[in-house]
């Protein structure tokens, strides 16, 4: 499978929450007593993937598991796929419809916890793709995080017939 | 009381290891029985009911591809595609890592990744996924494509429908539950769109999983016992009939489908006597017309009283079988029965599908023997044919044909 390391990275991560829990000491107990490790070095990506697209916008979607004790905030991503990347939210609008927009102040994945990035929810826009997204090909991100530590990871691109949301940053 | 093999049928599903208590039990006398009896049920009250079946798997990764000596499956789909022009030896690897990943992930019981119906993956029923090359694909992946990889010689008996053959890509993707197999297939030719288009599907089926006893030979609509004499996975004998030893191809095998049509009305007008000398065994048992038991050998020597085999020579177990140890296979078939139209009630055969580590020096030899002579031709059409190389399994973090593409 793809990036085999950073999902037993991410079991890991996993057991070790379950463990902490077992033990009656919640996760924000432990913190106490240890220093905040960087941002980048708590989170791991499951399960990534990026829609295949011939040009102009695609998107990126996986699962960030937060292994930390502190929540920590995405402040924004970059890939030399494309060359202008935002974080989005969907949302409803006052008419009750969904539409996506970036989101304020980044992406926040609370301690212990899994921020889905999907279609249909959150996801990382690329726009102004630097060359065609290929099905099979991998692509590689690195997030940027509050406290500007970095998380890199490596998705897969492939053929997705949904996520067709068109993006007006007007 | 209740039934000896109680045990065995109050839970749901039946695991291999239930199955052998339940007949332990019934194997035994009556006294001894009601004591493993009380046994059982006391351990059934306590265990938590067994898992459904659809939540076994088998293992994706390893030195051979899954689903050749993988205990036959109920339900089977074939899927042949055809290569873009387009598709080079860097696109190829790419469908191969994506398939590969799909693969891996459905067979134990996750979702592809953007797989649109995550909840059809979560009963993998023991699925498999199987892939095949046919010659283009090794020529375009600038491979050495073995000498028997390519259409089989004509036979005499062909009535080949050319939609029905050859292809680039082979999918066979098997397990116990329709549903699953349709998921898995569905998801995996998505990922072949950029790369390949579909050129024929043949969609088989054998008894459903808990139907008969596991380890039962299967029937074939002739209602045959099929597959009595095969090479028993887990034996040496297995391993030198099946996998190749040479090249990128080491640790994989060379497959044989054919699709062929049986006259299901006309074998109507044929008596039992008549059914059972076309094959030169017993019906009810399979057994062979020279013993009782379904793995008696065969005594071709045995004659009738006015001197004629037992086992008529052109009876298709005496005509399959060759003097040379060398041209065995191994037999792994489906079922299929398209419907009928009008008149025509039934559109049936066998998706016949043989292993074999050299098609040329095992399988052909095979065919052509019973091209020359075999009862059953009367009955059977082959109407598609198709060879393909089986690359060796992988490792985690590996992916299917990379011996060929790296
Ligand atoms: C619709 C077509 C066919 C039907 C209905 C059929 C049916 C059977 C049956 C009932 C048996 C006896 C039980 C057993 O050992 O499995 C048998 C044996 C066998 N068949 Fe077929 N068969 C067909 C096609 C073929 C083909 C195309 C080949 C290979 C070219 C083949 C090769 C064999 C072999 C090797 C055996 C075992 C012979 C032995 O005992 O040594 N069969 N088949």
């Amino acid at each position: 499978m793809f990036t085999p390391t950073k999902r037993n990275t991410a079991r890991l991560a996993l057991a070790l929450a379950a463990t902490l829990a077992l033990a009656g000491c919640t996760a924000a107990d432990a913190a106490d007593d240890a220093v905040a490790a960087p941002a980048g070095e708590s989170v791991t990506l499951t399960d990534g993937w990026v829609k295949a697209a011939g040009s102009g916008m695609s998107a990126a979607f996986g699962g960030l598991t937060n292994a930390g004790s502190q929540d920590v905030t995405v402040v924004s991503a970059t890939t030399e796929a494309a060359s202008m990347l935002e974080l989005h939210e969907t949302v409803e609008n006052e008419t009750g419809e969904l539409i996506m927009r970036e989101i304020d102040g980044g992406f926040v994945i609370p301690a212990g916890q899994t921020l889905a990035l999907e279609p249909g929810g959150s996801h990382i826009m690329l726009m102004d793709l630097a060359h065609p997204l290929e099905a099979g090909e991998e692509v590689t991100f690195t997030l940027t995080f509050s406290d500007d530590s970095t998380f890199e990871f490596t998705a897969p691109v492939k053929d997705y017939s949904g996520a067709n949301e068109n993006y007006d940053p007007s | 009381m209740t039934p000896p093999d109680h045990g065995a049928r109050a839970r749901s599903g039946s695991t291999r290891r239930q199955f052998l208590l339940g007949g332990a039990v019934a194997g035994v006398g009556a006294a001894a029985a009601i004591g493993a009896d009380t046994a059982l049920n006391a351990a059934a009250q306590e265990a938590p009911p067994a898992p459904p079946h659809g939540e076994q798997t088998v293992p994706f990764h390893g030195e051979h591809q899954a689903g050749i000596d993988t205990a036959a499956q109920a339900h089977g789909f074939f899927v042949a595609l055809d290569l873009h022009d387009s598709a080079d030896r860097a696109d190829l690897t790419r469908m191969m890592r994506i398939l590969t990943d799909d693969a891996a992930r459905l067979t134990q019981g996750a979702p592809a990744l953007a797989d649109s119906e995550p909840e059809l993956a979560a009963s993998p029923a023991r699925l498999t996924v199987t892939f095949g090359f046919g010659p283009r694909f090794v020529e375009r992946a600038g491979g050495s494509r073995p000498g028997w990889l390519g259409p089989l010689p004509a036979f005499g008996i062909d009535r080949l429908e050319p939609g029905l053959g050859d292809g680039d890509l082979l999918l066979q993707v098997a397990a116990d539950d329709p549903l699953t197999v349709a998921h898995a297939s569905r998801m995996l030719l998505k990922d072949t769109r950029s790369f390949a288009s579909v050129r024929w599907t043949q969609q088989g089926f054998r008894r459903a999983h808990g139907t008969v006893a596991p380890g039962t030979t299967m029937r074939n609509l002739f209602g045959q016992v099929d597959g009595t004499t095969n090479p028993a996975p887990g034996t040496t004998d297995f391993d030198r009939v099946v996998w190749a030893t040479d090249g990128w191809l080491a640790g994989g095998t060379g497959m044989v489908v054919r699709r062929i049509r049986m006259d299901l009305d006309k074998w109507d007008e044929l008596d039992r006597g008549g059914r059972e000398q076309s094959v030169g065994r017993y019906l009810a048992s399979g057994a062979p017309l020279t013993g009782t038991d379904e793995f008696d050998e065969p005594d071709f020597e045995a004659t009738t009283a006015i001197g004629f085999p037992v086992i008529p020579e052109f009876s298709h177990l005496r005509r399959a079988r060759s003097e040379n140890p060398d041209e065995r296979i191994f037999r792994r078939a489906y079922n299929y029965d398209d419907g009928g139209a009008g008149a025509e009630v039934s559109d049936a055969g066998l998706i016949f599908v043989s292993f074999q580590a050299d098609v040329d020096r095992q399988f052909v030899p095979l065919q052509r023997r019973l091209d020359q002579l075999d009862l059953l031709n009367e009955w059977t059409v082959p109407i598609g044919s198709a060879v393909f190389a089986i690359p060796p399994g992988c490792r985690e973090g590996g992916f299917i044909g990379e011996s060929l593409l790296t």
